[in-house]
């Protein structure tokens, strides 16, 4: 991808070519996942291609799809003080990092993975060059993501140092864990803080704001969906697969982080002047109900992970498109979209209940999976009624932004949007109808798929 | 099939209406599209209670065990004639009223519609809990979009409300859901639970659903956002909300509380029944004193619908089938007191009570339709109304499951005289006594208001002298409630 700038020097070109490897990439993903494998790849029990790690990667692949093609055009317009290509690679590197993520069989991929994702996000953070504020949220991811990767190391080298015969995999430390030594759990601990640092869980959140609000937008639609997903299913793999047999010891932590998120995510955002600093919040808020997937893991909590990350990541991504295109970001700069251009609005709206988790709407499955996988486990009943109330209290930053658009008078701003922009935004908003309507098109896969693996 | 229709007729019809971009033809397609729906219902009436046709069940999730399973019986028909009434009535009420956009109006209004029937439909929690959000969100968007002043933060305020209690009924539901042997949501399954859920998670359990349909009733201490919504509301959907949305909360009590959790409903109905009798004292003594005629008729809803849910825990025969009937009788009655209340208003421009009076002298035909829709609103003997809370009082008091019934009858008997008293003053003040500048240019109603004022006199005087068949059409329907509510068969 970095060499296609060699051959191409116009920047429409180059994103067609992004647009045309993840096509590819998305086929050869889906035809590995069905059963046809082009070449296999001695990867020394480093990687576990299973069902769960591939039909993540189809959703990865499939928002970064819609990602390019909704946004493209803004990285072009970013990358004015940036070469084009470089800006898709990096995006590229991210993506090879996210598939190392949702496949590790080892720490050390994990942690392998993990790095090549930060990585390219702090150049692309800080690739608005001349805005101090990039700069700045720059910088400050760097740092936090420096600190957090050592903790991630030390907890690594911990559990290393804990199991009896000194191995990285992840089969191998999870096995026959019911007492624990206190050098495997503060590992653990470790491991549990580093994660959700990069999920941006409370209270290692700090960074969240910040970074989101002085990235360029396009990136941070990237950071927030793409990216959070991708960590989100390593998190629930990691857990899953290593730390399952001593669930019992680390549940109460994650419960306690669950609440924690949800509660700062969810009554910052309320407080919120700009749609884009709120949607950073949100971004917070809806980690904080990905994180009962951890609590729970389950099988619901394993399909449900997958149908969040799909239903939040288009989404947002929607959101951020039309954002994107908005000359003020606050909630001011919305009031009366609905006037000028009606279908920003209508599919604006769309996404927004889908984040709310109304009915008829892919984000209502999303969380009632969520919901249910904690309910399945007949504990932290407290920690679901107490995430209602939050949802419900999403309801209020959600609703402001859709009463700005429709019942408030203004005069809202807009960059000039294509046909073809509008078109794709009317067909991901369909998407997450259909799915909210009929989630059985997804859910008989992944029913089907996740048992058997 | 008939269920099915009654769905999906309002629902397509509305979702064609977006596309109707003609304010006038939309106006005419949705008063076509709710006639169509009133024929079905009243062919549901007449194919007898044992039709197949009555019956739709099809596969919706079968991962998630839930179906589309819709059906009527007797309690589902009563509400489904009231909706089918009520639309092109108030379409019809209303036909004068101007809107900006018509088009989206009448095509949010009959989604509205399409979500109402589902709930009252729906032999399947998951897919109520769809109808149940389904209806809410039109009426948001209904009631931001074309509503009074403060319209905005009234209706956020009656939003969040309103989801806070379906979450936590959603919670209820999936923990409900969890325990059923079969991972199913029917509503077989879900009765099948009253015996095997114990009697201490009844109890918590018994809470996540109430709060919800306490909302939605609404009873006191969690009916704030009602009167304001009901005055910032345009009319119509006024008459939407408390003509048919408010039976939500009386319906979903009696199909998806107390029949489920018979344990928790016995254990909480006396703590319950409290909050209603509250909730009728409180909202009459404040209707007193109401100036402005939409939070006086809002008020007086409070206290009407506070009776029927408190019958409801009383568990008797009587009082069921006096709620019942009394669910169709307060949606008629309503919906004609706030066509009245919206004729005043198109006309004068005022809805204080202090700027009014001497209208008899200006529209006599009006002032005779009011005081009888109003004298229904007091329970007068030949008025449907009478029979209605005759049943739910002598329901109320040979209640069997409470030792307080005596107390809770002669207490909520007070709320009576208390209706007579503001419903009286209203009418006294706003028809009678001298014309002042204002009221001196009236003029009576024209036809289309005549028209469906009378129909609504006449539903009220039918039913009033002759109610055995309302009676007979949900016999069954409450004997079978009752006995699943009887927590000694356990």
């Amino acid at each position: 991808m970095m060499f296609s700038g060699i051959f191409a020097s116009k920047g429409s070109a180059i994103r067609n070519i992004a647009v045309v490897g993840l096509v590819l990439l998305l086929v050869s993903n889906y035809l590995d996942l069905i059963g046809y494998h082009f070449f296999s790849i001695d990867a020394h029990k480093m990687l576990y291609f299973d069902t769960f790690g591939l039909l993540a990667n189809t959703v990865i692949f499939g928002s970064t799809l819609v990602y390019v093609l909704l946004s493209g055009r803004d990285i072009e317009n970013i990358a004015q003080r940036m070469p084009v290509a470089e800006c898709f690679a990096l995006v590229f590197f991210v993506l090879c990092g996210v598939s190392l993520v949702t496949t590790f069989n080892t720490l050390l991929m994990l942690f392998l993975g993990i790095e090549i994702i930060s990585i390219p996000l702090y150049i692309l953070t800080g690739s608005d060059k001349r805005n101090l504020k990039s700069n700045e949220a720059s910088l400050k991811y760097f740092l936090m993501g420096c600190f957090s990767t050592g903790v991630m190391l030390l907890g690594i080298a911990l559990l290393y140092g804990a199991s009896p015969n000194g191995s990285f995999s992840i089969d191998e430390l999870g096995i026959g864990r019911s007492n624990l030594s206190a050098l495997y759990m503060a590992g653990l601990l470790l491991l549990l803080v580093a994660m959700g640092f990069k999920v941006s869980a409370a209270p290692f959140h700090f960074w969240t704001p910040d970074v989101y609000d002085g990235a360029p937008t396009v990136f941070t639609s990237f950071m927030a969906t793409i990216v959070k997903a991708g960590i989100f299913i390593g998190f629930i793999r990691l857990f899953d697969e290593t730390f399952s047999d001593s669930q019992s010891k680390w549940q109460l932590f994650v419960a306690i982080i669950t609440a924690v998120t949800l509660f700062i995510g969810n009554i910052t955002a309320v407080f919120q002047q700009s749609v884009k600093r709120m949607l950073a919040y949100s971004s917070i808020a809806q980690a904080g109900f990905m994180l009962l997937a951890l609590l729970s893991i389950n099988g619901l909590a394993r399909e449900g992970i997958l149908l969040y990350a799909a239903a939040y990541s288009l989404a947002t991504i929607g959101i951020f498109a039309i954002l994107i295109k908005m000359k003020d970001y606050t909630f001011e700069g919305f009031n009366g979209l609905a006037k000028h251009h009606p279908l920003l609005a209508a599919t604006c709206t769309i996404f927004l209940l889908s984040l709310a988790g109304i009915p008829l709407t892919a984000g209502f499955f999303a969380k009632y999976y969520m919901l249910a996988s904690v309910i399945e486990t007949g504990h932290y009943l407290w920690l679901v009624i107490f995430a209602v109330l939050c949802a419900a209290v999403s309801v209020y930053y959600y609703f402001r932004v859709i009463q700005a658009m429709y019942f408030k008078d203004g005069d809202a701003q807009t960059l000039e949007t294509r046909p073809a922009f509008k078109g794709l935004l009317v067909v991901v908003a369909a998407l997450i109808i259909l799915l909210g309507v009929f989630p059985q098109v997804l859910l008989d896969k992944l029913n089907t798929l996740i048992y058997t693996w | 099939m008939i269920p099915v229709l009654l769905i999906a007729i309002p629902l397509v019809g509305g979702l064609a209406g977006f596309f109707i971009k003609n304010d006038k033809s939309a106006r005419s397609w949705s008063l076509l599209i709710s006639l169509a729906a009133l024929a079905i219902s009243l062919w549901g009436l007449s194919v007898g209670p044992k039709s197949p046709l009555l019956n739709a069940d099809a596969e919706w999730l079968p991962a998630l065990g839930s179906r589309f399973a819709v059906g009527l019986d007797g309690m589902g028909q009563i509400l489904c004639l009231l909706t089918a009434i009520a639309f092109p009535v108030i379409f019809i009420a209303t036909w004068r009223d101007e809107y900006r956009k018509a088009y989206n109006f009448y095509a949010l209004m009959l989604l509205s519609q399409a979500g109402l029937m589902g709930v009252f439909l729906a032999m399947d929690a998951l897919l109520f809990y769809f109808f149940w959000e389904l209806a809410l969100i039109p009426v948001y968007f209904l009631c931001s979009q074309w509503g009074g002043e403060k319209r905005i933060q009234a209706t956020f305020k009656f939003f969040i409300y309103t989801f806070v209690g379906s979450l936590l009924m959603l919670v209820g539901i999936i923990w409900l859901y969890s325990h059923t042997p079969d991972h199913s949501f029917s509503l077989k399954s879900f009765y099948a639970l009253r015996s095997t859920v114990s009697g201490t998670d009844q109890i918590w359990l018994f809470w996540l659903f109430f709060i919800a349909f306490a909302i939605k009733m609404p009873i006191w201490p969690l009916h704030t956002w009602q009167p304001d919504t009901y005055e910032q509301s345009p009319t119509a959907t006024t008459m939407v909300l408390s003509g048919v949305m408010v039976k939500m909360g009386v319906f979903g009590v009696i199909r998806w509380l107390a029949p489920v959790l018979p344990l928790g409903t016995w254990a909480w109905g006396d703590t319950a029944s409290g909050f209603c009798i509250a909730s009728m004292i409180y909202a009459s003594l404040v209707a007193i004193r109401q100036d402005d005629l939409k939070r006086l008729v809002a008020y007086s809803s409070i206290a009407h619908i506070g009776l029927m849910a408190l019958a409801i825990f009383a568990t008797t025969t009587t009082g069921m089938q006096g709620v019942m009937i009394q669910m169709f009788n307060h949606g008629i009655n309503i919906i004609g007191m706030w066509i009245v209340v919206d004729l005043i208003e198109r006309q004068m421009g005022t809805r204080k009570i202090s700027e009014l009076g001497g209208l008899a002298q200006k529209a006599p035909a009006l002032a005779i339709l009011l005081v009888i829709v109003a004298l229904a609103n007091v329970a007068l003997p030949l008025t449907n109304a009478f029979v209605g809370e005759f049943l739910l009082f002598s329901g109320v008091y040979s209640s069997k499951v409470t030792q307080y019934n005596v107390v809770f009858t002669v207490v909520a008997a007070l709320s009576i005289i208390l209706s007579a008293i503001y419903t009286l003053n209203m009418i006294q003040k706003v028809f009678f006594g001298n014309t002042n500048a204002l009221t001196g240019k009236a003029k009576d109603i024209k036809l289309n208001e005549k028209v469906v004022l009378a129909a609504i006199v006449l539903l009220i005087v039918v039913i009033g002298v002759y109610p055995k068949p309302v009676l007979n059409l949900t016999k069954e329907t409450v004997d079978m409630i009752l006995t699943k509510m009887d927590y000694k068969k356990i």
